[in-house]
Parts: C-alpha cells; sequence; structure tokens
C-alpha cells in the first residue's frame, strides 16, 4: 500500500475526534489510578493538533514534517508526562517518513517500530509497569514478525493492533509500577490503564483510517 | 463543585493573565512564551538563575515563588501536569546572567522528562549551563531506602527559599547546587487530606473519603497515601506526621529547624494555627528550637481539604538562608 500526506492528516484529525469521544472515559480510568485527567490532557494535545491541522498543515504534503509538528504541537499543548512521550513517538517515527509525501508499507512499518522505540526509551517504563508500554510493546514485537513474513503493512499492522488490545486489557491485572498510580498498589488492580488504553485507541484508529481509505 | 471560573479550558491562561496584571513590579510574562514569568526587575550579570516551575493548581506555588530572594524564573503547567520544555527553555534564556541557572522541581515522572528535555536544550541550542534539584520531602511516599522515589511537596518552598537567598548572596553555582542540594536532604514533610479537589475541567473529586475519614500521607494531587482512617484530633494527627518525620531525620535537642505548617486549599487558618500550636509542644518537649515559622497556604492542590508538616534542619549556613529576606508576589519576608 502507498500512504498519502492527505491520509496521514486524516488519521490525526480522526484521532482528535476519538480523543473527544472518549474523553470521558478515559477520565473515568484516571480517576482511579490517578487525577483523573487523562482524557482532559489527551484533548488539550489534540485539540492544539487540530488547530494545525486547520492551518499551518493545511497545505503540507511532507509526512515528515506533519509528523514532527504533531509531536512538538502536542508536546507545547500539554507538557505532563504523555506529552513528551508522544513527542518522542511522533518525532523518532517522522524520520521514517522524511521527505515523503507518499509512504510504503515499509516507511509505515519504520515509522511505527520507531515511534515505540522513542517512547520506551523516553519513559523508561517495562511491559508489566501497567503503562501504555503494555500496549505498544505488544504492538512492536507483532508488526515486526508479522511484517517479516507478509511484507504487508495493512495485514501486519491489523495483527498486531489485536496484540496491542491484548497487551491494553491486560493493564487491568497489573500493579501500576509507573508514575503517580505507582504507590496505590494493591488499589491498582482492576482498572485498565488510561494511557494503555489512549495508546490502543489511537492505534486502533490508524488501523480503521488505512482500511477505510484501502476500501474507498 | 463549585468554582468561580469561565470557561474551563483556559482557567491556567485567565489566572496568569490576573497575576501578571496584578503584580507588574514583580513578575513579567515573556512574550515568547505565555507559560514564561521571569521577576520584572533586571537580575544582576553573574548571578546564578535560579529556575522553579510545575503544574497549576498548588497556588501560592510555585509562581507566586518569583521574586527578590527566591526564584528568578517560573514555567507554568496545566492543572496538576508538568509544564512542556518551552517555557521552562524561554524562561532559562532569559535569567541566565552568564553563571548558569539551577532547575528546582518536584519528583514526578512529567517534570522529570520536561524539564530533562528542558536543560539538554539549553545546553544544545543556547550554552546555558543547567543543573537540578528534585524535590524528595515527602516521607509517606516511599520508604528511606527508596528515597530517591520520593514525592516533592510543601517541602519545595524551603529549598527554593535556600536557592534564592544563596543565589542572591552570591554564591556560584556549584555552591547554590550544593545548598540547594542539602536544603532538600534536611527537609521532610507528611501530609494529611480530608476531602477531595476537583479539577475545572472535569468537576470530579480526585479522591473519596467518608465524611468521618482522613489520608495519613496523601500526596498533593490526590495521590493516596498510607493509611486511611476514622478522623482523628488534630494533636494526634500532629503527633503522627511529626513522630514520622523525626524518626526518618532525627533532630538533636538544641538543634534548630524551621517548620512550616501549609494548608492544601480549604484549611482554615485557625486549624493551621491549631496544628502548629502541637508542632511547637513536640519540638520544645524534645528541645529543638524553632528557629523560623511559617503558617499558611504556600503549596495548595486546588481546593483540597487538609495540611501538611515540613521540618527542615537547620545548620549555621541554612539558617542564614532561611532567614534571609525575600518580596515575591505571593510571600514576604522581611
Amino acid at each position: 500500500m502507498k500512504m498519502t500526506a492527505d491520509v496521514f492528516k486524516n488519521f490525526l484529525a480522526n484521532v482528535v475526534t476519538m480523543v473527544e469521544e472518549q474523553k470521558d472515559y478515559l477520565c473515568e480510568l484516571d480517576r482511579k489510578l490517578g487525577d483523573g485527567d487523562h482524557g482532559v490532557t489527551m484533548s488539550i494535545g489534540w485539540q492544539a493538533v487540530n488547530e494545525k491541522l486547520n492551518g499551518e498543515l493545511k497545505d503540507e504534503e511532507d509526512c515528515g514534517k506533519i509528523a514532527i509538528l504533531t509531536g512538538r504541537t502536542f508536546l507545547s499543548a500539554v507538557g505532563s508526562s504523555v506529552g513528551p512521550l508522544y513527542a518522542t513517538g511522533f518525532m523518532r517515527g517522522a524520520k521514517a517518513f522524511q521527505g515523503k509525501s507518499e509512504v510504503t508499507d515499509e516507511d509505515l512499518k519504520d515509522f511505527w517500530v520507531a515511534f515505540v522505540e522513542g517512547i520506551k526509551e523516553r519513559g523508561k517504563a517495562e511491559v508489566g509497569d501497567k503503562t501504555m508500554v503494555d500496549t505498544l510493546q505488544p504492538t512492536l514485537e507483532s508488526l515486526q514478525a508479522n511484517f517479516a513474513i507478509s511484507n504487508d503493512f495493512e495485514v501486519a499492522f491489523t495483527e498486531a493492533v489485536a496484540a496491542g488490545k491484548a497487551g491494553m486489557e491486560s493493564t487491568k491485572e497489573l500493579l501500576s509500577k509507573r508514575g503517580r498510580s505507582s504507590r496505590l498498589g494493591e488499589r491498582s488492580l482492576g482498572t485498565i490503564d488510561p494511557g494503555a488504553m489512549s495508546a490502543y485507541l489511537i492505534l486502533e484508529t490508524f488501523l480503521t483510517t488505512i482500511k477505510s481509505t484501502q476500501t474507498a | 463543585m463549585k468554582k468561580l471560573i469561565n470557561n474551563p479550558t483556559y482557567v491556567v491562561e485567565e489566572m496568569i493573565e490576573g497575576y501578571v496584571k496584578a503584580h507588574p513590579n514583580h513578575v513579567r510574562q515573556l512574550e515568547e512564551n505565555a507559560r514564561s514569568l521571569v521577576t520584572a526587575k533586571e537580575t544582576r550579570e553573574g548571578k546564578v538563575g535560579v529556575l522553579i516551575g510545575g503544574g497549576s493548581g498548588h497556588e501560592p506555588a510555585f509562581m507566586g515563588y518569583v521574586g527578590d530572594g527566591m526564584a528568578d524564573g517560573v514555567a507554568v503547567g496545566n492543572i496538576f501536569a508538568s509544564p512542556p520544555p518551552d517555557p521552562i527553555l524561554e524562561a532559562t534564556k532569559v535569567i541566565d546572567k552568564g553563571e548558569g541557572v539551577v532547575y528546582i522541581y518536584g519528583n514526578y515522572a512529567g517534570d522529570l522528562m520536561n524539564f530533562g528535555m528542558a536543560a539538554e536544550l539549553a545546553d544544545l541550542e543556547s550554552g546555558i549551563k543547567v543543573g537540578t534539584v528534585i524535590v524528595t520531602d515527602d516521607v509517606a511516599s516511599a520508604p528511606k531506602e527508596e528515597m530517591e522515589k520520593r514525592r516533592g511537596i510543601a517541602g519545595e518552598f524551603f529549598i527554593t527559599k535556600a536557592a534564592g537567598a544563596a543565589s542572591a548572596k552570591g554564591f556560584n553555582f556549584d555552591d547554590v547546587i550544593r545548598v540547594t542540594q542539602k536544603a532538600n536532604d534536611y527537609t521532610r514533610t507528611m501530609g494529611v487530606g480530608l476531602s477531595p479537589c476537583s479539577l475545572p475541567q472535569t468537576g470530579q473529586p480526585s479522591f473519596i473519603l467518608e465524611d468521618n475519614e482522613m489520608e495519613i500521607g496523601l500526596g498533593h494531587h490526590g495521590e493516596p497515601g498510607i493509611e486511611k482512617g476514622e478522623l482523628q484530633p488534630a494533636d494526634q494527627v500532629v503527633d503522627r506526621l511529626v513522630q514520622d518525620i523525626l524518626a526518618d531525620m532525627p533532630v538533636e535537642s538544641g538543634e534548630k529547624v524551621a517548620v512550616l505548617v501549609n494548608g492544601l486549599g480549604s484549611t482554615t487558618r485557625m486549624e493551621l494555627y491549631i496544628m502548629f500550636r502541637r508542632v511547637d509542644q513536640i519540638l520544645s518537649e524534645k528541645g529543638i528550637v524553632i528557629h523560623r515559622s511559617y503558617v499558611g497556604d504556600y503549596s495548595t492542590s486546588l481546593e483540597m481539604g487538609g495540611a501538611s508538616i515540613t521540618i527542615m534542619k537547620l545548620d549555621e549556613e541554612l539558617a542564614e538562608l532561611v532567614d534571609y529576606p525575600a518580596d515575591c508576589p505571593m510571600y514576604v519576608q522581611k
């Protein structure tokens, strides 16, 4: 497949919509584990990205520049801990897209691999810590393994998102080990980590975006 | 929860706007970034810069501590969220007077990443030397063996005080770092929560406590503490907090301390003074000298109910720094 800059921007716009729809749910998850603002934080960040989509990025054709500006904009709007994490993800991923108005299966795979690696490096969380890494790491592993077999991004990413979903769901049974919720101990059991959930929703949005584009 | 606000989305912007308009002789907002505030007075060449920052909702911390004898600049984050690197970096560039800038912030994942990125950028883009002291005063947030995991709470006021005074007195970069780190090492805080706060954007309580309950060791964003139980009289609560603090940081008879009894937002001065009265009784009994005392709202959590007690052990150097005058919009010491 080929993904154009317009499809990439559609994905970002779809994330904006998704975050608005899921805002209250993400806050509700976070109230059980943190200070209850994860949905608000994501919304502040993605609304800022939305402004860029309607402004500076409207005619931008370079997928790499789109990714970099998305990361920087999100970071500048939120700070927090998700700011540096997503900013690092988008900026590392941008390398795979640099100077390209249309990206290939290989570029897409490289983007998401660098995206996840960047977040892991910045946040230093491991699988099992009850963070977004519980969603992202299984996604990364599945994507790499399946892409090596099929060389088809959409096929591999479909599997990867399913693996990410299982990882996200696994956070329900995990103890928080990082961030403010890390001192909840047993009380962190039974709730899905809001960061793992929003990371999954973003991946899922990417998948539905490229799928709807393919069939259209 | 009822709040006197306009659009919840703009509470931080509107607060800063009001703050800057109200205190034009003390602070100015940087054109480069609306979340960067610096002291209105031109600081002298060679002065080591002191930069603080963190989430909003803790007023007067952190922006209330910009001024003479305290911080030179502050980066203001969203509610209970670290500021991004941009406002930190812009303030850094302005307050650097050639001798570097010291960052002071609480030990939270978001702050570590954002201030860490800003420090790297300050070095890369502008060649500014940045030192960092991470505040870890909250005894309840991790055992002594894992002190490096502890949160920073109200004690940051004392750490900022020491750094600001040292820098104003003309200490060099290494010495400002050294005394600021010492201030952190000599400072312990423990808090008690009685009622939650709610974020303006969600209106939902940050945690649940029954009417007759309290939580010992609660964090200042509503992070859970170490013990939830029936509300005790003030004296018993103070006994518990001071006992845990002194068990963690022994203070000998005859030694001097500074004490802060800090309200979390909705606790009355009456209650805080009742608490201070007990702190004074306990320390007097032990022969510990209260060199300086502070009672009031110094680091709040929106309208959270409850209070924290901070004790900073003083050697001669720290006592001098604590005594040094300060003149900030939300804190003055003559």
